[in-house]
């Protein structure tokens, strides 16, 4: 393959805001070559893609497309140039057919009768990749792998030279992921190229023919996939050395608080999402849940907070079975919880500080006597935690919207630590704050595990090494490996969370 | 405003005039404000209860079906009250008036909860049953005997009929149980734990979810209190105005409606509601007024309400989003 690359991608950089996403990064692609797409989250691999399909623009660098330069303004324009994507969220519309949606995303549809002609091009491309779909199936009617196969129907119509493909394979089953490389295999025999982002190792040794490794915004290695193998990837992608203990000492630790046994949870797309997970946490002890988001972490602290039903399996707070108890009653039972995507589950972000910090108990003493709410408890509830955890704030009766969000995850911090739960479930804590909070709302952990069981899911291996006793890493729905900080190298870590087992 | 001066001049009428004959009519003289309070008591219920439903983003556009059902029940109670003590029929009315509009409106919060029927399109779509069994009850097995072929019920007994100020139409029972029902309606709102379920709710579902709030008790709590206060509405009209079933038009000239406007206009506070009841009762009255002096249709006060109302979400857009001119991303870069 010495070839022209089709694509040359030459010291991209592009920052948001004060973060810089990506920093000179340089990577080719030759035709008819598999390329993988590995990192971590937040090592830049949806920014640098965002970037060739024409979401958005390189602060600086160059795009060479076939050896001329090319300037992605637009999805269409990348279109144009033979840049086609497969999201990891699929964009269908669930209540038309399969070549109704197909026919949508065609750039050149005649306007009247658009699905004309569609039916024998969508044959040929069957036929051609041996991809198979049923075009007058509706899209609600199909799987998650019937789904993708659209998708990827959707952008071959386009002739692309370049397919990129998006964590493509976290919906699937093996078998269908088996049929989706299949593919991937004709359409590269053919001269064209593909990127595949991925973060399952296994399935990078299986498919790619290089490598490329992202880490922080910067590539850290490209390889040839023959010549490498998965704990050299693990390395490039989570750095060298031994995870160090970072803990702030520990605490005695007590009985065992949380006790979860062989959880099976059903997700969104009505695959499993959790499948036998089994772990405990006792009190004093903070268990760090690492991994790659989108592996079973939401669901997880979904289940055990009452959210999301538990298919089977058992959820033991202090020997009481949570599994099929209300939302209510968990609560109460002594479980907070700090909720990823803050605006969105954690605060109503229109209503006051003092209305947000009571919003679990205020049904209780002292916040309500006989069904009526009791401002003064509230406001002085309230102005508490905004001294104590120092919200910068105008008062207590500011609307949480106007807060920044390092100071809207203090308000949650607050109100969940001061109902002095028994398990404390801290899901990304500080996933997009300032060092500032970051530190703080990690201290705060740290003094409430004196009392309390904390379940820590973060994507940080640096903040789980930092703060906890324990850690376990999840893939997939599955606990792949429990480790002590300290205990292992960076490369286990991150071959666990590619799906491989280690043994410690 | 200017718009619906427009609206005015187009037709060739002088805007400030028809202004003037408007509120000047139904504001400035005695005849006119009295029937501008008359007008204003349901809309003040109905508005009340609204601004619950509102509040808890439960969009409750079937006020008017609401309070057509109340009125069912209530006439039901009222046809068949000769054998009860005189005391106990007025109660019992409005009991059953805030029942049926209770029932009419629980059903749409149970469609959606249930089977996440879409709540405007149910509560809209049973405004039209509402009316229909109205229509069939005063056409067929309700029809008076003594009204001479009119498709009304009889009247009913004395003991059913509200009291009236003096030399209006004010039934001031009903205006009082209006008041009494927007203050609580204010205090189930600011100052109970009910009411911050309510408002938990509206701002953000999901944390209402994971704070243990159950979204079908809040949905059924909101659109029982506002379905039973248009049922208040609609028995206080048929006890106070009518003293019988009528066409559904003519009980309830589009209250429900335009109570909507009214509860926005107030910002979903029931105390609001009062004032600005006032003064929508006195539009309805006035383009009675224009009808007759100017020989304008009273569409024209729809339309002049429609602008209203639609300029006023207008300026809650502006007020919540800043409009900010930049630079295009691509000629910024």
């Amino acid at each position: 393959m010495h070839d022209r690359p089709v694509l040359q991608l030459d010291a991209i950089s592009r920052s948001f805001g004060p973060v810089q996403a990506l920093s000179e990064v340089s990577i080719d692609l030759k035709p008819g070559e598999i390329l993988g797409l590995l990192g971590a989250n937040g090592a830049g691999k949806s920014t640098l893609m965002n970037i060739l399909c024409g979401l958005h623009r390189p602060d600086s660098g160059q795009i060479n497309i076939n050896g001329s330069k090319a300037d992605i303004r637009s999805p269409a324009e990348a279109a144009g140039l033979g840049i086609g994507m497969v999201h990891q969220h699929f964009m269908l519309v669930p209540n038309m057919t399969v070549s109704e949606n197909i026919a949508l995303s065609l750039l050149h549809c005649p306007f009247f009768n658009p699905l004309s002609g569609l039916e024998k091009s969508i044959r040929e491309r069957s036929e051609q990749f041996g991809l198979t779909i049923s075009p007058d199936e509706f899209v609600i009617n199909l799987s998650a792998g019937e789904r993708q196969r659209v998708e990827l129907m959707k952008v071959l119509l386009l002739s692309p030279r370049i397919l990129i493909l998006d964590e493509p394979t976290s919906v699937l089953t093996p078998r269908e992921a088996a049929a989706l490389f299949a593919v991937l295999r004709r359409f590269s025999s053919e001269g064209r190229s593909a990127i595949f982002i991925s973060h399952k190792l296994e399935e990078v040794m299986q498919i790619t023919n290089r490598v490329a490794v992202m880490k922080n915004g910067r590539l850290s290695g490209v390889v040839t996939t023959k010549e490498t193998d998965s704990h050299e990837l693990a390395r490039l992608m989570l750095g060298s050395g031994t995870a160090g203990a970072g803990n702030a000492g520990c605490v005695r630790q007590g009985d065992k608080t949380l006790d979860v046994s062989s959880l099976t949870v059903i997700g969104d797309s009505g695959t499993q999402a959790l499948t036998n997970v089994s772990f405990c946490i006792r009190s004093g002890e903070i268990l760090g849940i690492a991994g790659v988001s989108g592996n079973g972490q939401r669901e997880l602290s979904e289940a055990i907070c009452g959210l999301r039903p538990v298919h089977s399996g058992r959820i033991f707070l202090n020997g009481i079975d949570l599994a099929g108890k209300s939302v209510r009653s968990i609560n109460e039972a002594g479980v907070s919880a700090i909720p990823e995507e803050r605006i969105h589950y954690g605060v109503a972000a229109g209503l006051s500080i003092t209305d947000n910090a009571i919003l679990k108990d205020y049904y209780q003493q002292p916040f309500s006597v006989n069904h009526m709410l009791q401002n003064e408890a509230a406001r002085n509830h309230a102005s508490g935690i905004i001294m104590q955890y120092q919200v910068s704030a105008p008062g207590q009766d500011t609307p949480v919207r106007y807060l920044s969000g390092g100071n809207i995850q203090k308000v949650i911090a607050g109100r969940e630590i001061e109902r002095r739960p028994i398990l404390l479930i801290a899901s990304h804590p500080t996933y997009g704050l300032d060092v500032g909070a970051t530190d703080f709302i990690r201290s705060q952990l740290l003094l409430l595990r004196h009392s309390s069981a904390i379940l820590l899911i973060s994507e940080s291996i640096d903040e789980l090494i930092r703060l906890c006793d324990r850690i376990a890493v999840i893939c997939a729905g599955r606990i792949t490996g429990e480790f002590l900080p300290g205990e292992v190298t960076l490369e286990q870590i991150g071959l666990m969370m590619g799906g491989e087992s280690v043994n410690l | 405003m200017s718009a619906a001066g427009l609206v005015f001049a187009v037709q060739g009428v002088n805007p400030w005039t028809a202004l003037w004959k408007i509120f000047g009519g139904s504001f400035c003289r005695s005849f006119g404000f009295f029937e501008t309070m008359t007008k204003a008591i349901p809309l003040i219920l109905i508005s009340a209860g609204l601004s619950i439903a509102f509040r808890a983003r439960f969009w409750n556009i079937g006020a008017e079906g609401q309070l057509l059902f109340g009125c069912i029940l209530a006439t039901g109670v009222g046809l068949h009250s000769s054998s009860l003590p005189s005391y106990c029929v007025l109660p019992l009315m409005f009991l059953a008036g805030a029942t049926g509009g209770a029932l009419w409106g629980t059903l749409p919060a149970l469609l959606r909860e249930k089977y996440r029927v879409n709540e405007v399109i149910s509560t809209l779509m049973l405004n039209y049953i509402a009316a229909e069994a109205v229509q069939y009850l005063i056409y067929g097995p309700w029809k008076g005997k003594t009204q001479w072929g009119f498709p009304y019920t009889d009247n009913f007994p004395p003991a059913a009929s509200l009291p009236v100020i003096p030399g209006t139409r004010i039934h001031w029972l009903t205006l009082l149980i209006g008041l009494v029902m927007a203050c609580a309606a204010y205090f189930l709102l600011e100052r109970s734990s009910m009411g911050f379920e309510i408002r938990v709710s509206g701002e953000n579902p999901e944390a209402a979810r994971r704070s243990g709030i159950s979204p079908l008790r809040v949905s059924l709590l909101v659109m029982g209190l506002s379905g039973g206060l248009a049922g208040l509405a609609g028995t206080g009209e048929l006890c106070g105005v009518h003293h019988h079933l009528t066409y559904p038009w003519a009980i309830s000239s589009g209250y429900g409606f335009t109570a909507i406007i009214v509860a926005w206009m107030a910002m979903l506070n029931p105390l609001w509601c009062i004032p600005v009841s006032l003064l929508f009762a006195g539009l309805l009255v006035g383009g009675d007024a224009i009808q007759t002096s100017l020989g304008l249709p009273f569409a024209t006060v729809n339309v002049f309400n429609g602008a209203i109302l639609f300029f006023l979400m207008l300026a809650e857009f502006f007020r919540e989003n800043k409009i900010s001119l930049k630079r295009s991303a691509s000629a910024g870069a």
